[in-house]
């Protein structure tokens, strides 16, 4: 089996022993198996257990893996190492406090995700089985509701660094025109009305940081103008 | 007082839709501009100042001022938003940049009316 060898720089630290965070260089022996980053971050903890790093599905459908690679962020699980420049530099999401190493407090995150009521609102009557979209209707979703929340695009966002607790953010906004686009959701004004702010919705200024870095190739910039359309249309 | 986050002013589509009407002012007024300089005038003084002297123009480039100082408020509170947290600094930021576009328009007023 072929090998080859892979160079590492990684943001370490920890909290309850480091003074300030540092980068640390590894080196590690890759099979030709090995083709993902995460497969490489998993043979790297044989050789440093204490590296810590989130990551589940290994598949790019949890979102559990985001972190900075050569200064873009995306998901360990579905990089080719080959294509990565050497050393490596990994490094945790940008904007979000570290808790250790690669690991990042994904609270304010989330936090701006609930805020924007991420699920139907529809105080209509339920029907005896469940309620019906158009198959038009239904196209309207696709490219709003495959995010799996991994926060890559939030992350790389200026506004969201500097007003993580007032932007919605790309992720946060990307859901709510999923839910503002439903026709199965009544709410729409009060979505509309929730977002009319300057922090939470207008901070955004179609730099698309977000769509360039999002794993699933989705694109916030686009579902952000849509809500700004439906708020002039509200206004015309 | 209590240290709450407090976001929902309910203001923010008005501004900018403004930054984008401005803006296709002042690129309307800006090519109309460089065409006069390129192709109308033979860029001397003279034609310059006879296209300056018809109050149709003072009136086009007054209203291209107005548009730029208020798309220049825009983006400039934008910056300080974004930028400036603490509010009372942030709001006498706001109030210098509003005094020194006020001040900018009165002197273009007298620039372009004047004789």
């Amino acid at each position: 089996m072929t090998t080859r060898t892979v160079k590492f720089s990684i943001y370490r630290f920890d909290p309850e022993k480091d003074a300030k965070p540092y980068m640390k260089d590894y080196t590690v022996e890759l099979d030709s198996t090995d083709r993902k980053l995460l497969d490489a971050l998993v043979k790297l903890k044989v050789v440093d257990d204490a590296i810590s790093f989130r990551r589940s599905c290994r598949e790019g459908v949890c979102g559990s893996d985001a972190m900075n690679i050569n200064g873009k962020n995306g998901l360990a699980c579905v990089t080719d190492i080959d294509t990565l420049k050497q050393p490596i530099q990994i490094r945790p999401l940008p904007g979000l406090p570290v808790v250790r190493d690669l690991i990042v407090d994904m609270t304010q995150f989330f936090k701006q995700y609930h805020s924007i009521k991420p699920y139907v609102i529809n105080d209509t009557p339920a029907p005896d089985r469940e309620r019906l979209q158009s198959p038009e209707d239904r196209e309207e979703l696709n490219g709003l509701y495959e995010c799996i929340l991994c926060a890559c695009c939030s992350t790389s966002c200026p506004s969201f660094w500097w007003n993580p607790d007032k932007f919605v953010g790309p992720a946060g906004l990307l859901a709510a025109y999923r839910f503002i686009a439903d026709t199965r959701d009544t709410a729409t004004n009060e979505r509309l009305d929730n977002l009319e702010d300057p922090y939470r919705l207008f901070r955004c200024h179609s730099i698309m940081n977000c769509v360039d870095v999002c794993p699933k190739e989705l694109n916030p910039t686009k579902a952000i103008g849509k809500i700004k359309d439906l708020m002039v249309k509200r206004i015309a | 007082m209590v240290n709450r986050k407090v976001v929902g002013a309910h203001y923010g589509l008005r501004d900018w839709l403004v930054q984008r009407v401005t803006a296709v002012i002042m690129l309307v007024y800006g090519i109309a501009v460089a065409a006069f300089v390129l192709f109308a005038s033979g860029a001397s003084f003279e034609a310059w100042q006879a296209l300056f002297a018809c109050t149709w123009v003072k009136v086009l480039t007054t209203v291209t001022i107005v548009a730029l100082l208020w798309h220049a408020w825009v983006g400039t509170r934008d910056i300080w938003m974004d930028y400036a947290y603490h509010t009372g600094v942030r709001l006498t930021l706001h109030v210098l940049t509003i005094l020194w576009l006020v001040a900018s328009f009165v002197y273009s007023v007298k620039v372009v009316w004047g004789a």
